[in-house]
């Protein structure tokens, strides 16, 4: 599935052995795939290479973080991967829906992808209808995370100091009582089937969502790629002097892929 | 969500994925449903020549009614032009069949080769490939065919209002080409370059 970049003269594969791979759940708002955006552009990740599956729905376009003339004219498909060896870091970035009944073939390849090419942990980027939250749910933070046991083992102190929320487990039949818990990500895409998927086969996973509707995500974006950040500190949070505050909002280069989102420039005749 | 109106709708998301089949378990009946389904949905390629693979080193590709239409109108002819494949597959949207007579309104997808220099290929492809057909198009058409130094020129259309520019669509003079190429084809491009954020989706996509 992955086909690594012809990058001449290089190494034939790259080696992900030891590194953290992130990765979007095609979720409501498409918020994972937009913090993933973001990581890719601000931290100038080189494209190693992408996945040949049929998964998803084809798609093709000229370079989404291109920053001038030169670097504008290098294709782009639906699931690219970019890496930053400096943080031992892989980034996965899909494009494009699932084609219908093609989402576990897609998990069930992805995650022998992960085992045979030793990255050392996942981190799942996603979201989930904000319009499901129960009462506890709307107050407070929207951001919540969820640890494989394998992981908890690894992190779980860290992020305990972290102060985050883990996603709540809801009853597997509302209304009744001593039902049994389950986790239950509506509007999250994958991220249930491959959380799941990679407790049973003790993969290091943990997923960060946020609740959210349609809309403009783009603050939703920047939000989940902050919650990212206080844990892998991708970026450096640096104090505002102006306000006094750590906003690292500011240090996320937007890519030139995010224009004109919302249509085109309208008519003068309209007016 | 809720409406202006009160009442609560389900709002479609740009996620994709349908939360119902994600939550059912298969059952054997589903299963052989679904194979069913996946059989007649299964794209037939068909070669009238003897010899396979056919070897290739120029492969020209219209997909879409327009872009079919315009190989018609100025390139195929009955005397450089001999027919040698068809496909064959059914979605919601087409049927093909096997003929190779086919008129401009049908829904075809056809092969053929320049009787002078056999290596020279042409489709035109008039039907609807859906998403799930696309891929398998892809494997069976490039499958049978020995690549001599392939160049594929894809040719296709999309509706001006689909174009993200930043004036209005409605001032722009249209038609107008764009093109996306590989890092491989080094040869003069005859028109512009495709400028982000814009898209190519579906077959030509594949």
């Amino acid at each position: 599935m992955f086909i690594p970049c012809d990058r001449g003269g290089g190494p034939a594969a790259p080696d992900f052995k030891g590194f953290t791979l992130l990765m979007p759940a095609v979720s409501v708002g498409n918020v994972g795939q937009l913090a993933i955006d973001l990581v890719i552009s601000t931290l100038d990740m080189t494209k190693v290479g992408y996945f040949y599956t049929d998964c998803l729905v084809p798609m093709v376009g000229n370079n989404p973080y291109a920053t001038a003339e030169e670097n504008s004219v290098e294709l782009s498909i639906n699931a690219e991967v970019y890496s930053l060896p400096s943080k031992k870091l892989v980034v996965l970035q899909i494009r494009s829906p699932f084609i219908k009944n093609k989402y576990r073939p897609f998990c069930e390849t992805l995650l022998s992808w992960v085992k045979s090419s030793k990255c050392a942990r996942v981190v799942l980027l996603s979201s989930s209808h904000a319009y499901q939250r129960d009462d506890e749910q709307l107050l407070g933070t929207p951001l919540r995370y969820l640890l494989t046991p394998d992981l908890e083992k690894a992190v779980g102190g860290h992020v305990k100091e972290l102060n985050w929320k883990e996603m709540e487990k809801v009853a597997a039949y509302p209304g009744i009582s001593n039902t049994e818990k389950v986790l239950h990500i509506p509007g999250g895409g994958i991220t249930k089937l491959l959380f799941t998927e990679s407790c049973s086969e003790g993969i290091q996973m943990a997923v960060l969502l946020k609740f959210c509707s349609e809309g403009d995500n783009i603050p939703d974006a920047f939000v989940l790629v902050n919650y990212l950040n206080e844990w892998l500190q991708l970026i450096k949070s640096e104090v505002s002097t102006s306000n006094n505050s750590t906003d690292p909002s500011s240090q996320w280069k937007i890519p030139s892929s995010w224009r004109l989102l919302f249509g085109n420039g309208l008519p003068p005749a309209l007016f | 969500m809720a409406t202006f109106f009160g009442e609560v709708v389900v709002a479609p998301s740009r996620a994709g994925l349908d939360e119902e089949e994600e939550a059912r378990e298969e059952t054997p009946e589903d299963r052989e449903i679904r194979r069913e389904i996946e059989k007649k949905r299964e794209v037939e390629v068909l070669w009238s020549c003897a010899e396979e693979p056919l070897v290739c080193s120029r492969f020209i590709v219209a997909i879409g009614r327009n872009a079919a239409a315009f190989l018609s109108s100025f390139i195929l002819d009955s005397v450089c032009w001999e027919v040698v494949g068809v496909v064959k597959l059914w979605n919601e949207w087409c049927r093909t069949s096997s003929t190779t007579n086919v008129l401009p309104t049908d829904s075809f997808c056809l092969f053929y080769r320049l009787i002078s220099d056999p290596t020279v290929l042409l489709c035109q492809c008039s039907c609807y490939v859906a998403e799930d057909q696309q891929f398998q198009w892809l494997e069976k058409v490039f499958g049978s065919m020995q690549k001599k130094g392939l160049q594929v020129t894809i040719l296709s259309t999309c509706p001006v209002a689909d174009y993200k520019t930043q004036e209005s669509t409605l001032t722009l003079v249209s038609p107008f080409l764009k093109a996306l190429k590989t890092k491989e084809f080094q040869e003069q491009v005859c028109c512009p370059l495709l400028e982000q954020p814009n898209i190519v989706r579906d077959l030509p996509a594949a």
